[in-house]
């Protein structure tokens, strides 16, 4: 099921648009993106791996504050190094198409947001998307009193088995109350 | 990853740890620590141990090499600082919630309990009230979605079964339910292979008779030309490229705005094109007699639309009232259109005859109907996405986990975009911490009476702009216009009231200072609205009372025609002024806040605004196109008195008003992208209108509404 680099087979392409919520278009569109990845003896082989650096240099990636937890996410190399093949990034380009549905985009932005990769979303986890939210710079970062109240409060609100963290099903169950979750 | 089935929870790990800790047990954090090593060379756990439950537990995060302790910050919750018992930890580790979604067996599971689901609603099964209540839950219907702790085998199993399932389905609830699988696509695809794999053989074995056979490759041929069809049409992405610049840096709300007008393009397109194949085209070609005074073209037509265009295809007086025949003589002379009364003429060829006043009737009507059937069921969809039940008491974390746009690829809006969001949430922090301030009685009557003055500033400005248009409108009514500019007057007012007014509910709005930002936004759409519906009220009370009925003032022959020049200069006038606002007015408020006020602030995109803007003038055009006149039709029967030229439908004003629509919409379109680089940027303290972009997608769906 490899595809050489060059030219993506026809029964292949209606495979790849079954099985996510990309059209053919936007499929063969993701190729020829992953191709010019592609170093030249790359390109011969079949099921290419590209190294999570090289993936970070496209450009909807570059300045995204999440882009190494989302490479992490998809990547399903033994490694867990986050380096993507063609399949992981028709994954990743599915997850975020507009045609997705909720439960799939809540379900990979738990895994995103789960920094230590344990299945829940706790306190540590909590902190580090906030500090993600808000930027790098020392002034858009919220203050050690403010961060430890943001925490409580959205454990508060969040947390329903009260065992302090949140699981995917209290994040989907927050997410479904928002009608703007991209 | 799923795949990886290695999951640990961290949380339960310290919660031992401590315990173990404070029992003094050291050899059994020893034991954990001294297996963690084991597993990293090993890379798979076999021994079992005492202080690690259940069989999640197995292995490790190979890569990991920081443990986090996660220790100060609990905030003294009775409950989370409870030591518990290995036992209830081993009970917990195995609850569903712990383990739902994550892995790779969780999901399979789930997936067959709902593949099994949607087989039984698929099938006629027998009903559940003939089981009886005794009956195990998995006969009477009620799928368990439990993450069994079961060995190995179980899960290759439960895929076979899933496989199974997804044979039965038909194809497109298979695909349905395999895209929805939230596993990679590589295991989707081998799930993909078997379940097709095992469908094969059943169908080439059979033997079809001929006849079914042709009818099945008929089916087939026509589904693929129908897919690829669609294909062809969704790969003609118009402005791909610009929507994607414009996402990249302001993001999902602005974008909803730019895909709009799209959306309303391709409605004028259609209906442009619809008209102009049926009706501009076939009167086009045998254009009437001309009138004996028809005056010259002089360029202040462009925006009065009077003058040399009143006699053209543009409007409806010229549209005519019979049966347009057309007669090849033997010389070769064709296009010789001949009304009724002198169908006389010797056609010794064929003859095209194309009933003109029926062609008109019916090509609007059809256009208008199917226009409304794609807006309601676009309404309707888009409607049933963006319905949420209750208000949402979680705003903090649904402002940290649904905030980040990651349509946003620009660095510099990734940077504005978190500063808007630290603000935001410091202060959601703030307002939640003076949650417990009470307002009193006389605070609540204070702003009680902020609401009522700014409710009846709105309402009475509305209303004295209306009366104002009114009576300007009978002004100029009564006095025959003596130059054809001054025709533009009315239209003038109008957008000036357009672009004024909104401005003055803005500050309405600052003044009340709402805590919701979603109850402001509809309280702004709200306002507009009826700002708008009462303009074009007063408006279609002129043209329609006024207008029709005392013609003989204006000296008017048509007063269909009459009116369709109307709509287009206000169709103008709507675009001229929004040109100038959008190139001169937000430079002079950006002057006027740096030097008066004092303050850096950035102008902001006002959606809500700007989307009520494309829906005026696209109401604007298809009135001009749609509007039936029941009341005129009555009349003009019991009078009976038609000139030759008028057609006493009274149907349809401006054919080509969807051409002139879609001019706007295409130059509307350039102009605002290009104005935003310099003018619409996310501010920093603007945190309301920032936050209007939450319900970005209800707006489209209220704009079917409206």
């Amino acid at each position: 099921m490899g595809t050489t680099a060059s030219h993506l087979g026809k029964d292949l392409l209606s495979e790849y648009q079954e099985l996510t919520f990309l059209t053919k278009q936007e499929i063969l569109l993701a190729h020829k993106r992953f191709t010019e990845l592609l170093t030249k003896d790359e390109k011969d082989l079949p099921n290419a791996r590209v190294p999570v650096d090289r993936i970070l240099t496209l450009p909807e990636l570059k300045s995204n504050p999440f882009r190494k937890r989302i490479c992490h996410v998809f990547s399903t190399s033994e490694h867990k190094d986050g380096s993507l093949t063609f399949e992981d990034f028709l994954d990743l380009l599915s997850a975020f198409s507009d045609s997705a549905t909720l439960e799939i985009k809540s379900h990979y932005a738990f895994r995103i947001f789960d920094f230590d990769d344990d299945g829940t979303l706790d306190g540590g986890d909590l902190e580090k998307l906030v500090n993600c939210l808000t930027g790098e710079t020392e002034d858009t970062r919220l203050t050690t009193d403010e961060m430890r109240q943001l925490i409580s409060n959205i454990l508060e609100e969040s947390d329903i088995d009260k065992d302090g963290t949140v699981n995917l099903s209290e994040f989907q169950h927050v997410i479904s109350r928002s009608p703007d979750f991209v | 990853s799923p795949v990886d089935e290695e999951v640990v929870h961290d949380s339960f790990n310290q919660l031992i740890a401590e315990q173990c800790r404070n029992d003094g047990l050291s050899d059994a954090l020893e034991l954990q620590q001294l297996q963690r090593d084991l597993e990293e060379e090993e890379g798979r756990d076999d021994v079992p141990y005492l202080s690690r439950p259940g069989h999640e537990f197995r292995g490790d995060r190979l890569g990991r090499s920081d443990v986090e302790w996660y220790d100060g910050e609990r905030h003294g919750d009775p409950l989370i600082a409870e030591r518990w018992s290995s036992a209830t930890l081993k009970v917990l580790s195995s609850m569903p919630s712990r383990t739902i979604g994550r892995s790779r067996g969780a999901i399979i599971s789930q997936y067959y309990n709902r593949t099994m689901q949607l087989r039984r609603r698929r099938q006629s099964r027998p009903s559940i009230r003939d089981f009886s209540h005794s009956a195990r839950p998995s006969i009477r219907g009620y799928g368990m979605e439990v993450d069994s702790t079961d060995a190995e085998g179980t899960e290759v199993s439960k895929r076979e079964r899933l496989v199974n399932n997804l044979q039965n389905l038909s194809a497109s609830d298979r695909v349905r339910m395999l895209r929805a699988m939230p596993l990679s696509v590589a295991e989707k695809g081998e799930l993909r292979r078997l379940a097709l794999q095992k469908e094969k053989p059943t169908f080439s074995g059979s033997k079809i008779p001929c006849c079914s056979r042709l009818k099945f490759y008929i089916i087939i041929a026509f589904r693929q030309s129908w897919y690829s069809w669609l294909s062809f049409v969704h790969s003609l992405q118009l402005w791909q490229v610009a929507l994607k610049r414009v996402s990249g840096r302001f993001g999902t709300g602005v974008l909803s705005y730019f895909l709009f007008l799209k959306t309303l393009l391709f409605f004028n397109v259609f209906l442009f094109l619809v008209t102009g194949a049926f009706l501009v085209l076939p009167q086009a070609v045998h254009p009437p007699a001309a009138a004996p005074n028809r005056p010259s073209f002089s360029g202040l037509e462009l925006l009065t639309g009077a003058g040399y265009f009143s006699d053209t295809v543009m409007y409806y007086g010229y549209y005519s009232n019979y049966t347009l025949k057309s007669c090849r003589d033997d010389v070769g002379v064709h296009n010789v259109s001949v009304s009724n009364g002198t169908s006389n003429q010797h056609c010794a060829s064929r003859q095209n005859s194309y009933n003109m006043p029926l062609a008109y009737f019916f090509t609007i009507g059809v256009a208008f109907f199917i226009t409304c059937i794609i807006l309601v069921y676009s309404m309707s969809k888009s409607f049933g996405q963006s319905f949420r039940i209750d208000k949402s008491h979680s705003i903090l974390a649904i402002k940290v986990f649904c905030s980040w746009d990651f349509k946003v690829i620009k660095k510099t809006s990734v940077k504005l975009m978190s500063g808007n969001i630290c603000t935001q949430l410091k202060e959601l922090l703030a307002e939640v911490n003076h949650k417990n301030v009470n307002n009193t009685a006389c605070q609540k009557l204070w702003r009680l009476m902020i609401h009522g003055l700014a409710w009846v500033i709105c309402i009475g400005s509305t209303f004295g702009c209306v009366l104002g248009i009114y009576h300007f409108s009978v002004y100029m009514h009564q006095t025959p216009p003596s130059n054809e500019a001054r025709l533009l007057a009315l239209p003038v007012l109008v957008s000036l009231i357009n672009l004024l007014l909104p401005g003055l509910f803005n500050l309405a709005a600052w003044m009340e200072d709402y805590d919701s930002p979603s109850v402001c936004t509809y309280v702004a759409i709200g306002r507009n609205l009826m700002l708008k519906v009462s303009i074009l009220g007063v408006l279609c009370n002129h043209w329609l009372r006024r207008v029709a009925d005392d013609r003989e003032i204006i000296g008017l022959t048509c007063w269909e025609s009459f009116v369709g020049q109307e709509l287009y200069r206000f169709l103008l006038m709507e675009f001229i002024f929004t040109l100038l606002d959008t190139l001169f007015g937000e430079l002079l408020w950006r002057l006027f806040s740096e030097r008066v006020l004092k303050r850096r602030r950035k102008p902001v995109f006002d959606i809500a605004r700007n989307v009520l803007e494309l829906i005026y003038g696209q109401t604007l055009a298809w009135y001009g196109t749609h509007c039936t006149d029941a009341h005129s039709c009555v009349k003009s029967a019991l009078l009976g008195n038609d000139s030759e030229l008028c057609f006493r439908l009274g149907v349809l004003f401006t054919p080509l008003l969807p051409a002139v629509q879609i001019l706007k919409l295409l130059l509307l379109f350039y102009i605002k992208k290009e104005g935003e680089d310099k003018k619409f940027l996310i501010t920093r303290l603007q945190s309301i209108h920032e936050q209007k972009r939450t319900p970005a997608r209800r707006l489209t769906s209220q704009v079917g509404l409206c």
